[in-house]
């Protein structure tokens, strides 16, 4: 049998027209409420392009007409089928709501890949610490960074004294380049999840192998009061944001190889796609925080700033931290 | 690689296909986009120099985020607002849309976007272009962990099939038997041959076009015996023209 297409597409066509027209409108306006009446047709048009294309593609095979037919039911299956958050406004309110409120639930949900993350850096800094008090002469290789590379007791002393005021004068840029570098850094951590979290796990055991040498290297010193008023003010937010960036590539790099659960990985990937986002964007607030006290509070040195109240203010933000993670969101979670 | 296409059955049971881009195009799209990007952190450097009262440390600093934020935030401002769109790929007529046919979300858009950083690796998106070149679905990493593709857009219009048939009398309309026996012994696949040739023939070179015609005359002559007297003095084309006319539209004489 062989459809009779002129006349079939003659009586289609109000309908392909007016299913395309309630596409374009859905398109341009998808935060838009609709009534039961419009999705009930939409709905019904949508089956019945379907069974159009069905119709032709089996009884007359004419390719342009066929190409036409599955460009519309193609849009509008992305429409009827969707059962994801619609939402697609972007604003200050649904970004806080992300930051304040999904970003916890989601660190949260997933406790084993911030433990990972943790141990991973943990493990770093002992390594780091190890190797430098067997060989201090390997310092220039676990600290490859020129401001940190000398004698720590100089670096007080001229810190302490005020020749070195590298940041007066432009402490914004400095605050902006360091959140650009830190972002940077931690959107790798979170990519090198795509290696199945391998390249995460190098990434953080790197970042601690960093910090253990560089925190051994001033105690041996005898710098450790410097080091944590320096250190603590940003470290307390600034560390745990890359510990919340390997913990979203140790995520995506688990539901990569997760052999035990029966969910494709598409699926699995889909599930906690608005988990990483969410984190991410934790991540990016709280290196933003971090680099602005970086750059207004951590350079300001004794007898300018006792490096007690440095370590405390450090302390402070680091509980406030720990209670938002463990608290914020809570209220309206799941059971 | 430009073949490729993506199938998605619907849970009606209908199949429907998205053409995939190739990374050949996806690769020149990104250049447009490198070249918007550089314009942007310049128009954006211009701009915040028109801040001048601000002091010059906060105008450097609004340099830096502003460059980071086009950098980082353009493929996922674009593809958001544009409808899985940015300029390049809106100019090569491509589109990000997700891998299972259903609308783009915003955390697809943020993920693919920031899996730029793996697909870079070490240089030129090697590894995005070796995944892409690989990839069933030509998608390099990001597209493959936010479960997204990259399909050439394409708006076919409805075709014009009234001005494909003949608007005088059918001959062989008037010979019910051959009518019924071109329907009975012509496949759908060759009758749609022949509407396609029909629908296609003023984009065929003279020669192209006489040869494909008289190929199709002569198949359908092979299936049906055809009366002399309704095809003496047809072309092989406006033979074509009758079969496909009777076939598809039942031609009265």
């Amino acid at each position: 049998m062989i459809l009779d297409l002129p006349r079939f597409v003659a009586s289609a066509r109000p309908r392909w027209t007016e299913l395309e027209r309630l596409l374009s409108a859905l398109e341009a306006e998808p935060d838009a409420e609709r009534d039961l009446a419009f999705l009930t047709r939409l709905h019904f048009l949508y089956e019945r392009a379907a069974a159009d294309l069905g119709k032709v593609r089996t009884f007359a095979s004419e390719p342009e007409l066929v190409r036409h037919l599955e460009a519309l039911v193609a849009r509008a299956y992305a429409e009827v089928h969707e059962t994801r958050d619609r939402r697609s406004r972007l604003s200050l309110r649904s970004l806080a709501g992300i930051v304040l409120r999904d970003a916890p639930r989601a660190v949260r949900r997933h406790p084993g890949a911030l433990l990972l993350a943790t141990l991973l850096t943990v493990a770093g800094m002992a390594f780091g610490a190890l190797a430098l008090g067997v060989d201090p002469a390997t310092k220039r290789v676990l600290v490859p960074f020129e401001h940190l590379s000398g004698d720590p007791a100089e670096r007080v002393r001229l810190e302490e004294g005020g020749e070195t005021r590298h940041a007066d004068g432009h402490r914004a840029a400095f605050s902006s380049t360091l959140v650009t570098h830190n972002v940077r850094v931690a959107v790798l951590a979170f990519a090198l999840g795509g290696t199945a979290g391998a390249g995460t796990a190098v990434l953080l055991f790197h970042n601690g192998v960093v910090l253990g040498a560089v925190a051994l290297d001033y105690v041996r010193a005898g710098q450790t009061r410097f080091l944590l008023g320096w250190l603590l003010p940003h470290g307390t937010v600034e560390i745990p944001a890359f510990l919340l960036a390997g913990q979203a590539g140790l995520i995506l790099g688990a539901s990569l190889f997760r052999r035990s659960s029966r969910s494709p990985l598409s699926a699995r990937l889909r599930s906690v796609l608005p988990d990483l986002v969410a984190i991410l964007a934790l991540v990016v607030a709280l290196l933003a925080w971090a680099a602005i006290v970086e750059s207004y509070l951590s350079q300001h040195h004794e007898p300018t700033l006792p490096y007690g109240l440095k370590a405390a203010f450090g302390l402070l933000e680091g509980s406030l931290l720990a209670a938002f993670l463990l608290r914020a969101g809570r209220e309206r979670e799941e059971p | 690689m430009s073949g490729r296409s993506l199938s998605i059955v619907t849970p009606e049971g209908i199949t429907f296909s998205l053409p995939l881009a190739g990374p050949l195009t996806r690769f020149l799209a990104w250049l447009v986009d490198l070249a918007a990007i550089a314009a942007l952190t310049v128009l954006s450097r211009q701009a915040v120099l028109l801040l001048g009262a601000a002091g010059e440390d906060v105008l450097r600093a609004l340099t830096i985020l502003l460059g980071f934020a086009v950098t980082i935030g353009y493929g996922m401002a674009t593809e958001w607002w544009l409808r899985g769109q940015t300029l390049g790929k809106r100019l090569l007529g491509l589109r990000v849309v997700d891998a299972s046919g259903l609308r783009l979300n915003p955390s697809q858009v943020v993920v693919r976007n920031l899996l730029r950083a793996l697909d870079a690796l070490p240089v030129f998106y090697a590894v995005g272009g070796a995944a892409c070149f690989l990839s069933r679905r030509s998608q390099r990493i990001g597209d493959l962990l936010a479960g997204t593709v990259v399909i050439r857009t394409r708006h076919p219009a409805l075709p014009d099939l009234e001005g494909l048939f003949p608007a005088e009398a059918n001959a062989l309309a008037a010979h019910a038997l051959v009518s019924s026996r071109l329907k009975q012994r012509i496949s759908p696949g060759e009758a749609a041959i022949g509407l396609s040739a029909l629908a296609r023939r003023d984009q065929l070179d003279a020669d192209a076009r006489v040869a494909l015609f008289a190929a199709l005359a002569e198949r359908y002559r092979s299936l049906v015996r055809l009366p002399e007297e309704a095809v003496d003095g047809l072309s092989d084309e406006q033979l074509v023209r009758q079969v496909v006319d009777v076939l598809y539209r039942g031609a009265k004489p």
